[in-house]
């Protein structure tokens, strides 16, 4: 019945502290501890536990990257995806890559692989971007569940609990769709050792974003990456007109 | 002048078959996954409740369930069985990756996989295997050991706990010592004498579940470590149980035993290994942000050369003991390594352990560090499952005998 594009991203483990190179042109990352993004864990778990409910069929786990994000395909496929793919991104094409080309590639596959879903992190912790699954569903033109925090299948159609900033939204929308994974939709398996096992003997596509008719140029220029501003002390103050006069004195109000 | 195939002896070449030391430096993929879910594990599950487990002395029931389902109590058990049907080596790993979480929680990993499940697995029967292994496997029921007396630990071909047939039962009498996860476990491999007149080859290995009529347990025993395990004794008076709950053949229980142990040994050095990482890390992450003298102590060299020892102890300890592993899962012969392994690793371990408290100073000494806990964590090590000086026996027995003309 249907099939499930789950994307992945390999990101630097949130408990890195992370270090700007000396010449600012991005973090450091050789031989710094990486892993699979926590929203994008959140994400296969409700893909394997949607299969596992006999929604549906298969899950693909789809990494975008060089060799290395091979690694996070492999503990996807140990999470209990089925197989997975990997698009091939490397070099300068893979500095510069931002949400839109990835938008374009999830797209791309969504329709090759005649995908029902593609459920993907809200949000990756080295970019924040918050954008690939909006602009993959805008290039689909499908409906979109984001911030999932509650996600029910009913027939063709998909119950989605999203978290907003007033409180709780519920939708339906109906299939195909695309979902993003917010922190509370479920708590990430552990892979299990037999499931590591299995993993070794499944599938890994390898493709390259011409196959799939997308076009890597980036409109984005980083031009430079500074930590953020050292916090200074804080002043404290007694009565609420030492803050107005001390807030003048400084020029804030 | 040493003939070729001794030298080849000596020098512990692996031959073809077996993976070379080079490829030490670098675990195979499904290693180091099995590595990064475990530490990934201990990290979130065991570290946190660490402290309370050993301060309130609290079976980790819960966790040993998760680990169960995650099959890290049945590595080695084969799928079929209900295992995880991986090597000594991811083994090895996995205890070591709990054990750094919580030294208790590795001690239980430890003796479910090696101790109980082991010898069943190599010398049990495959109806005997389906009945004390499978449900084994879920973390659900865990499993203990029996061969230490309060008369002989060391000198374990003196066992008196007996034996006797009576129609189709055996019945067991005799207290079994220090047993390891006694009070959480539901079936025990146990060692009594069958015929005393053939001494240590007279003993013979037995299953018997728990609670079963005529086992008892003695009190807990309140250790300096792994608090969160229950140590006591076995007493058995007229324990009677099916003649098929022999485990291997009559007379084979000291083979057995020793054999369990040569494995074991490689499960408590990578338990040791866990403790002592955990050690080295506290300090280490205690060097770079304690100031004294107006810069970090991580800057005074008295502080560098003491983690620069500690990690050379854990990492030879710990290429030990993945040799050994790598030996057992060749099938060659891996005793010598296996003991080198287990005395290279608990050394380090209370090495380790006493010295990440010298580098925390007085805060080293108070529980609200975790070094104290590792101290007295890694002091068993160099005890159970073969004393140190045992182990020195082991490695000297061995030696000589490449040596011999």
């Amino acid at each position: 019945m249907s099939r499930v594009l789950v994307g992945v991203k390999r990101v630097i483990d949130y408990a890195v502290k992370i270090r700007v190179k000396p010449d600012h042109s991005g973090v450091v990352t050789d031989g710094v501890k990486h892993s699979m993004n926590p929203f994008c864990e959140i994400a296969v778990e409700e893909a394997v536990k949607l299969k596992e409910k006999k929604f549906i069929k298969e899950v693909v786990a789809v990494s975008c990257g060089p060799t290395q994000v091979t690694e996070t395909i492999r503990t996807a496929l140990a999470m209990g995806c089925d197989r997975g793919i990997h698009v091939e991104v490397s070099g300068k094409d893979y500095e510069a890559m931002g949400p839109l080309q990835i938008a374009k590639i999830f797209a791309a596959l969504a329709k090759k692989e005649e995908a029902s879903l593609v459920i993907l992190g809200k949000q990756a912790i080295d970019d924040d971007c918050n954008q690939t699954g909006q602009m993959t569903a805008a290039l689909l033109d499908w409906p979109q569940g984001t911030f999932a925090s509650e996600v029910t299948i009913d027939g063709e159609k998909v119950k989605v609990v999203r978290e907003i900033d007033g409180g709780l939204e519920t939708i339906k929308i109906s299939m195909p769709a695309v979902l993003t994974a917010d922190l509370r939709l479920n708590t990430p398996r552990y892979a299990t050792l037999p499931n590591i096992m299995k993993a070794k003997k499944k599938k890994i596509a390898n493709m390259k974003p011409a196959d799939l008719g997308v076009d890597m140029v980036s409109r984005v220029e980083v031009l430079r990456v500074d930590e953020p501003p050292t916090r200074l002390a804080g002043v404290k103050v007694e009565t609420v007109d030492d803050l107005v006069a001390k807030l003048k004195a400084n020029g804030t109000i | 002048m040493l003939s070729l195939d001794s030298s080849r002896k000596t020098l512990g070449l692996c031959v073809s078959g077996c993976r070379s030391l080079s490829s030490l430096a670098e675990l195979p993929e499904m290693h180091q996954m099995m590595r990064q879910t475990c530490r990934d594990y201990a990290d979130r599950e065991l570290g946190p409740i660490a402290g309370k487990l050993d301060k309130e002395h609290l079976f980790p029931a819960q966790q040993v369930r998760e680990l169960g389902a995650m099959g890290v109590m049945a590595v080695e058990v084969p799928e079929a069985l209900g295992g995880a049907g991986m090597d000594y080596l991811a083994y090895s790993l996995a205890v070591e990756e709990i054990s750094r979480g919580c030294g208790s929680t590795g001690c239980v990993v430890s003796v479910n996989n090696s101790l109980y499940i082991g010898p069943i697995l190599k010398f049990g029967t495959q109806k005997q295997k389906e009945q004390w292994i499978t449900p084994f496997t879920t973390g659900e029921k865990v499993g203990c050991f029996a061969l230490s007396e309060p008369g002989n630990g060391s000198d374990a071909g003196a066992a008196s706990t007996l034996a006797r047939q009576e129609g189709e039962e055996w019945v067991l009498n005799g207290t079994k010592a220090w047993i390891t996860n006694s009070w959480d476990a539901s079936a025990t491999v146990i060692f009594a004498t069958t015929d005393k007149s053939l001494k240590h080859k007279g003993i013979s290995a037995f299953l018997v579940p728990m609670p079963h009529p005529g086992l008892s347990l003695g009190k807990k025993e309140d250790k300096l470590g792994i608090r969160a395990t229950s140590t006591a004794n076995l007493i058995l008076e007229d324990c009677r149980i099916p003649l098929g709950n022999m485990l291997g053949s009559r007379g084979s229980g000291f083979k057995i035993a020793m054999q369990t142990l040569d494995s074991g040994r490689i499960g408590i050095a990578s338990q040791a290994l866990g403790i002592a990482q955990a050690a080295l890390d506290c300090a280490a992450d205690y060097a770079h942000k304690r100031t004294a003298f107006g810069a970090p102590i991580g800057k005074l060299q008295a502080v560098q050369f003491k983690l620069a020892d500690m990690a050379v102890a854990v990492e030879s300890a710990r290429l030990l003991t993945w040799k050994a592993a790598m030996l057992k899962d060749a099938k060659k012969p891996f005793t010598k390594e296996a003991a080198m392994a287990k005395l290279a690793a608990s050394e380090a371990a209370t090495f380790c352990g006493h010295q990440s408290i010298q580098v925390l100073g007085g805060m080293g000494y108070v529980t609200d560090m975790p070094a104290e806990r590792h101290y007295r964590d890694a002091r068993i090590t160099e005890i159970y499952e073969g004393t140190s000086e045992i182990q020195r026996l082991v490695i000297a027995g061995q030696l000589l005998k490449e040596y011999a003309s």
